[in-house]
C-alpha cells in the first residue's frame, strides 16, 4: 500500500494558505469599515471645531449654519431627535411588547407562523414609502382630530417611525420569550396563574435581557431613522417638545445640506460631519448598552 | 391567614379570567392593527399611484412637466448600484462568514471582529453615507458615481449576510465534516465541497433580503450626492463590437428609484405626489417581492434538507 505515504503537494499547501489569507481579509473587511467611519467623522469635524468651540456647539439653542449669521448649537436638531424618538417608541415599545406577549403565549401555532413573516414585512418597507405615507395619508388624517396641526410636524413621522420599528421590537421580544422553557410555564400554571399571570410573572421577567435589547435596538434604529422624518417633520430646526411642531433631526439636517451643492470645504459642508459624530456617538452609546444589558441579565436555563 | 370563602375565590377566579380574556383580545387587535397599517399603505399607494403607471412611465425620464416625468433613468440606476453592491458584498459577506465560522481561532483577534460585525449592523445607514463621501468621493475620487453608491450599499449589506452565511453553516452537523476531512479532504475542499453546498438555501435567502434592503436604502445615496434629475442613461455595459463588455458606467452618475420617490415626494404640487405614489408603487413591489422569494427560498430548502 505504497499511497500511506501520500503527502501534499506544495502548490496544494499554497492553495488552501491563499485561501485562507483571502477569507481573513474579507472578514477583516468589517474592522475597516469602523476605522474608516470614525477616522472621516473625525477628520472632517476637526477644521469644524477649529472654527467653533465644542461648548457652544452643544449648549446653544440655534442651528442655523447655512445662514448669513450661523449659528451652531447642536440642542435643536438633538431634542428633534428626541421628540420623534420618544413619540415612535411610545407607540412601537407597548403595541410591540403585547404583540410579542401574545403572539409567543396566546396564538396558535399557526396563526404564528403566519403573521410573523407578514409583521416583518413592516420592517421591509423602504423608508421613503413610509415617508410618503406619513406626509400624505397619517399627517390629513391627523388634521381631521387636530385641525390646527401644520402640514410637517414630528407627531406623523415620529408614530410611522413607530409602526416601522414594531417589527424590531416584537420579533426579538418574541424570540426571547419563547426561549423561557416551558417548565417555568407549567409551574405558573399549576399553581393556577392565568395566561396573562404567567406572562407578566414569569415569562416577561425570565425574557427580560432580550426583551430590554428589544427595545435599545428600537431606540438605536428611531434615532438614525432619517427619511421618514426628512419627509414629514419639516427641515427647519426647531428648539421645542411640542410633537405638534414640525423641526429637524440630525439624520433630517444632514440630508437638507447634502441635496444642496455646498462646496467641500465650506463650515456648512464640515457641519454635517459635526452632526454624523454625535450621531453616531449616541447610537454606538445605545448598541454598547444593548450589548452590556444582554451579557449582564442573561438567563441561562 | 384569613380564609377565602368558596365566593371569594370563585370572584377572584371571575376576574383573573376576565383580565386574560381582556387581555387575549387587545393582543388580537393591536396585532391587527399592525397589519391594518401594512395594508393601508399598500391601498393608499395604489389609489394614488395607480393611474400613473403605464408603459411610458416606465420609459420616460424624469421631466417638469409631472404628465411627462417617468422613472427610466432611476430603475436603470437602481439595477445598476445593485449589480456593483451585489459584486462587492457577496463574495466578502460569504468570504468573511466561512472564515468566522470553519477558520476562525477563538482568540481576542476573531473577537473584535465580530464585535465590529455587530456593531456595523447597529450603525445608522447616513453614517455610511458620510463615511463614503469622505472615502470614495473624496479620497479615492471615485465622485457621486454607480461604483460609490454601489460599495456603499454594499458595506451596508455586509453585516447581513456575513450573519446569514454563518448561521446557515451552523446548522451543518460537524460529522459531514469530519466524514470529508476522513477521507483526507483539505479545509477548503471540505468547505467548497460539503459546507457551502449545504447552506446555500440560508445565504441565499439572506442574500434576497439583504438586496431588498439596499434597493430600498435612501439617505447613504442621498449623501454621497446622487443627483435627483438625470435625464440621459450611464453607458450600455455590453455592447456588439470589441470588447464587448464596457465599465465606464460605474463612474457614471445616476439616480435611484428611493431618490426619484423622494424628489417628487419634496414637491409642492399635487401632481409630483401621484408620479411619487406610482414609483413607491413600482419600489414597494420590488421589495415585497424580494421578501416573497426570501420566505420561499426558507421554505423550499428547509423541506429540501434533512439531516
Amino acid at each position: 500500500m505504497k499511497s500511506l505515504g501520500y503527502k501534499r503537494s506544495t502548490t496544494q499547501y499554497i492553495r488552501e494558505w491563499c485561501i485562507e489569507l483571502f477569507l481573513l481579509a474579507s472578514a477583516s473587511a468589517a474592522i475597516f469599515v469602523t476605522l474608516a467611519i470614525v477616522f472621516i467623522l473625525i477628520s472632517e469635524s476637526i477644521p469644524f471645531f477649529k472654527e467653533v468651540s465644542i461648548l457652544i456647539f452643544l449648549s446653544d439653542t440655534q442651528w442655523t449654519p447655512l445662514f448669513a449669521n450661523p449659528r451652531y448649537g447642536i440642542l435643536p436638531l438633538l431634542m428633534g431627535t428626541l421628540v420623534t424618538t420618544g413619540v415612535a417608541l411610545s407607540l412601537a415599545i407597548p403595541v410591540g411588547t403585547i404583540s410579542a406577549i401574545y403572539l409567543s403565549e396566546y396564538a396558535p401555532a399557526r396563526l404564528r407562523e403566519t403573521v410573523k413573516p407578514i409583521l416583518e414585512l413592516l420592517a421591509a418597507v423602504p423608508t421613503v414609502v413610509y415617508g410618503y405615507f406619513a406626509l400624505l395619508f397619517v399627517t390629513p388624517l391627523l388634521q381631521k382630530f387636530f385641525p390646527s396641526l401644520p402640514g410637517f410636524n414630528m407627531l406623523s413621522a415620529g408614530l410611522v417611525m413607530g409602526v416601522m420599528i414594531i417589527p424590531y421590537i416584537s420579533s426579538l421580544s418574541e424570540d426571547a420569550m419563547r426561549a423561557v422553557p416551558m417548565h417555568m410555564r407549567e409551574g405558573a400554571y399549576a399553581m393556577g396563574s392565568t395566561k396573562f399571570q404567567t406572562a407578566i410573572n414569569v415569562v416577561m421577567p425570565g425574557a427580560l435581557s432580550g426583551i430590554t435589547a428589544a427595545y435599545i435596538l428600537g431606540i438605536s434604529r428611531a434615532i438614525g431613522e432619517t427619511m421618514v422624518v426628512a419627509i414629514a417633520a419639516g427641515m427647519q430646526p426647531n428648539f421645542t417638545i411640542n410633537p405638534a411642531e414640525s423641526a429637524a433631526t440630525i439624520t433630517a439636517f444632514i440630508v437638507q445640506v447634502s441635496l444642496g451643492d455646498l462646496p467641500h470645504d465650506s463650515i456648512g459642508y464640515q457641519s454635517i460631519f459635526a452632526a454624523g459624530s454625535v450621531l453616531l456617538v449616541i447610537t454606538f452609546s445605545f448598541n454598547i448598552l444593548g450589548f452590556l444589558v444582554k451579557k449582564k441579565f442573561r438567563q441561562r436555563y | 391567614m384569613d380564609q377565602l370563602s368558596k365566593e371569594q375565590i370563585k370572584k377572584l377566579i371571575r376576574s383573573h379570567k376576565l383580565k386574560d380574556n381582556i387581555f387575549e383580545i387587545l393582543g388580537l387587535i393591536l396585532l391587527l392593527c399592525s397589519l391594518l397599517v401594512l395594508l393601508a399603505l399598500i391601498i393608499d399607494l395604489s389609489t394614488d399611484g395607480a393611474a400613473r403607471i403605464s408603459k411610458s412611465f416606465l420609459t420616460n425620464f424624469p421631466s417638469r412637466f409631472p404628465d411627462k416625468a417617468g422613472i427610466l433613468s432611476a430603475w436603470v440606476g437602481s439595477t445598476l448600484v445593485m449589480f456593483v453592491t451585489a459584486a462587492s458584498a457577496i463574495p466578502i459577506g460569504i468570504a468573511a462568514g466561512v472564515y468566522l465560522e470553519e477558520y476562525a481561532k477563538k482568540n481576542l483577534f476573531t473577537a473584535i471582529i465580530e464585535i465590529n460585525i455587530t456593531n456595523l449592523a447597529g450603525v445608522p445607514s447616513i453614517i455610511f453615507g458620510l463615511m463614503a463621501l469622505g472615502i470614495f468621493v473624496y479620497k479615492f475620487n471615485f465622485g457621486p458615481s454607480i461604483l460609490t453608491a454601489g460599495l456603499t450599499l454594499g458595506l451596508l449589506i455586509l453585516p447581513i449576510i456575513i450573519t446569514a452565511t454563518r448561521e446557515a453553516i451552523r446548522t451543518i452537523p460537524s460529522a459531514i465534516r469530519e466524514a470529508a476531512m476522513a477521507v483526507g479532504a483539505t479545509k477548503w475542499q471540505t468547505v467548497k465541497h460539503h459546507v457551502l453546498p449545504y447552506s446555500t438555501g440560508g445565504i441565499l435567502t439572506g442574500i434576497v433580503i439583504s438586496l431588498s434592503r439596499a434597493i430600498g436604502e435612501t439617505a447613504p445615496v442621498i449623501t454621497i450626492g446622487a443627483l435627483t434629475f438625470i435625464a440621459f442613461l450611464p453607458n450600455a455595459p455590453i455592447s456588439t463590437e470589441a470588447p464587448f463588455i464596457h465599465f465606464d458606467w460605474i463612474f457614471s452618475p445616476f439616480t435611484v428609484m428611493p431618490i426619484q420617490m423622494f424628489n417628487w415626494v419634496s414637491r409642492p404640487q399635487q401632481e409630483f405626489h401621484v408620479n411619487a405614489a406610482a414609483a413607491g408603487m413600482i419600489l414597494l413591489l420590488m421589495t415585497l417581492s424580494m421578501n416573497a422569494i426570501a420566505i420561499y427560498l426558507r421554505i423550499y430548502f428547509r423541506k429540501k434538507i434533512k439531516w
